[in-house]
């Protein structure tokens, strides 16, 4: 994986000492809260609802275990003992201190991490396919795009106030794991019919008040033109995107308004332009970044199939691994989900532990998933079984990937000054309502996302079944919503009708999954059986 | 009443106006009355508080309870991890925040 040269770490050195000096005249009273909010938020530190919250940025996704031990430190020296995985990939602690916020980045700092652009209008964390050079179905390994970008949009100058947060994401699939379309910029690393890589740009997707699913905009750029012709689309938007309402100025809303066409339109010509300014990052330093996402030393000849004989073994791995494109070796899901717990969350120890199984089984690698999981991406066949022993012993060992168990939830109001309602309660009922009655092992795969908020943190967008806490008059009211995806078979979800109380959304949870197993045909989905009966029918159920 | 809210400079913490300064007990927060703005300018401009605000709550037997669940739940931590909670959920306990 990428490491710092010289100029990556005086950059950020440089940025601790800075913001060391900030806070310190924010403690003497030299700086107004006011004046001090922006600096704060250009670090990722936020006041939350109970204290300060830092958000701290994990490039697509990817750590070893050096900085997972980092990570799992901080937890334990400056918060209370855990950390929250959020949907961008990143982590946030919630029980930061202001006087100790420099000596935290400067912790980060020590292991090639920081929190810059975790918060304010400005392109935030590249996010990409956990599976990144793993997955048998990818055509490159996309991390060192997104790693090219991350260095493009580090402290861009043009790009740093830009109407609203942007965010990117770099897959390199036809299967989509990242909810690429969902993006303000999707990048799909392709190959044409002659075989050469390019890049299919994504522009416009996004959750929140006003779902949107990207529309292509090009089909095929060459790769070494693709930061250029992000240039291009960044440009457009900054030059046309909505500053007057931030309801509307995420770059989504300009692509709707103007037309995807006009966007493509103005786009390539600020492309011809660009291309004549020479913005390209050289190709050597493209090769200089490729250079340190080589594969691992791959054994051969291992054992391809794992001894099934232990049943709850079996069960994980037909769940929680995935293809590996080097025959012996299986990318291992690790569930931040066990049944009623917090979603997301991970104790100082269990991150201890990760970053260990990381180094000892899987050639010093995990990744943190949209979906509030942790993955090892490279891990023999023949090693599974100790591996999952050592997992269930500390709790991570839960069989639930993209089950109805493997919910995703924003922190909600327990913690977000933002939300309206609590996700997480609801989350940890329903996970535990259908682990007590069965029906969870009935299902299959059937994707569970919850927001607090209309911002949509929790995906619910883009969920099987989403669930949007709303206020009711003061009270906790929950949404309904069926049918939505982030995968390469995108689609938005739709609201059923009235809203329920925490406990009548838990039923109503269960009613519309009692639909499915009485009406799902051979191998359905959840998602598969409500697009073939659609709505009316869940309504009915429902609400009579 | 009003009562006055917001957070400790340093340690973020919540913390509520009692009258003579800042607790982490909601328990012991009093009415600001036609105070609040006052209160708030003062007590920003010294640094005893952060981003501090006035909330509506009505008188309980255990002390004010904020009219929104927002402010309930500040005021004894996240519902889901009652091991981190302040230790006003001893006296008004944790049905108080629904």
């Amino acid at each position: 994986m990428y490491q710092y040269d010289k100029y990556d770490q005086a950059m950020v050195d440089a940025r601790v000492e800075e913001f060391r000096d900030q806070a310190r005249r924010r403690l003497e009273g030299k700086l107004t809260e006011d004046q001090f909010k922006p600096l704060r938020l250009q670090n990722g530190l936020y006041l939350q609802l109970h204290a300060y919250m830092l958000r701290v940025a994990i490039p697509y996704g990817t750590l070893n275990s050096m900085q997972m031990h980092a990570l799992a430190d901080i937890a334990d020296k400056y918060d209370r003992g855990y950390g929250h995985f959020t949907t961008r990939q990143n982590i946030q602690y919630n029980w930061i201190k202001l006087e100790e916020a420099a000596d935290l980045l400067a912790d980060l700092a020590k292991v090639e991490m920081h929190a810059i652009q975790t918060s304010g209008n400005c392109i935030r964390n590249i996010s990409s396919d956990q599976y990144a050079g793993a997955a048998a179905d990818e055509v490159v390994d996309p991390r060192p795009y997104a790693e090219l970008l991350r260095q493009w949009s580090s402290f861009h100058p043009e790009f740093a106030a830009l109407p609203r947060k942007f965010k990117i994401c770099v897959i390199a699939s036809e299967k989509d794991r990242a909810a690429m379309r969902l993006h303000d910029i999707g990048i799909n690393i392709v190959k044409n019919d002659e075989g050469t890589l390019g890049a299919a740009l994504y522009v416009g997707g996004g959750m929140g008040r006003t779902p949107m699913i990207a529309p292509c905009i090009r089909e095929f750029v060459p790769l070494d033109q693709m930061v250029t012709y992000s240039e291009a689309c960044l440009r457009v938007y900054n030059r046309h995107g909505r500053r007057d309402n931030k309801y509307k100025a995420r770059i989504k809303i300009l692509v709707h308004e103007m037309g995807a066409e006009e966007y493509a339109r103005q786009v390539e010509e600020e492309f011809a332009h660009l291309l004549e300014q020479g913005v390209e990052p050289p190709a050597a330093e493209l090769d200089r970044i490729r250079s340190f996402f080589q594969p691992p030393e791959f054994a051969v000849g291992l054992k391809e199939k794992a001894d099934r004989s232990d049943p709850d073994f079996a069960l994980w791995i037909d769940r929680n691994c995935s293809p590996h494109k080097v025959p012996g070796y299986v990318s291992a899901a690790i569930s931040l989900k066990p049944v009623g717990g917090i979603p997301g969350d991970a104790t100082a120890e269990q991150m201890h532990l990760m970053a260990e199984l990381a180094k000892e089984y899987s050639f010093d690698e995990c990744r943190v998933t949209h979906a509030q999981n942790i993955i090892l991406p490279h891990v023999e066949v023949e090693r599974l079984y100790e591996l999952w022993q050592k997992l269930d012993e500390a709790g991570l060992g839960t069989a639930n990937l993209d089950q109805v168990g493997d919910i995703i939830a924003c922190p909600g109001l327990d913690y977000c000054s933002l939300a309206n309602a609590r996700s997480i309660p609801v989350s940890q009922k329903i996970s535990e309502r259908f682990a007590e009655n069965g029906k969870g092992e009935l299902l299959g795969e059937l994707k569970l996302k919850i927001s607090g908020c209309i911002n949509a943190c929790g995906h619910h967008h883009a969920g099987h079944i989403g669930i949007l806490g709303v206020d009711r008059k003061g009270t906790e009211n929950y949404q309904l919503l069926l049918g939505g995806s982030e995968a390469e078979d995108v689609s938005l979800a739709k609201i059923t009708g009235p809203g329920f109380n925490e406990a009548g959304i838990v039923d109503a949870v269960e009613t519309v999954a009692d639909l499915y197993l009485a009406q799902r045909q051979d191998g359905e989905r959840f998602l598969d059986t409500y697009r073939r009966i659609g709505m009316d029918a869940f309504k009915e159920a429902l609400y009579g | 009443m009003k009562i006055l809210t917001g957070n400790d400079l340093k340690s973020g913490a919540v913390v509520w106006w009692d009258g003579q300064g800042w607790s982490i007990h909601i328990t012991e927060a009093v009415d600001a009355g036609d105070e609040a703005e006052n209160i708030i300018a003062v007590e920003s401009a010294a640094r005893r508080v952060n981003a501090a605000y006035a909330i509506d709550a009505e008188q309980t037997a255990d002390g004010p309870r904020p009219a929104h669940i927002k402010d309930r739940v500040r005021a004894l931590g996240p519902t889901v991890r009652p091991d981190l909670a302040v230790p006003a959920v001893e006296t008004v306990g944790w049905d108080w925040v629904i």
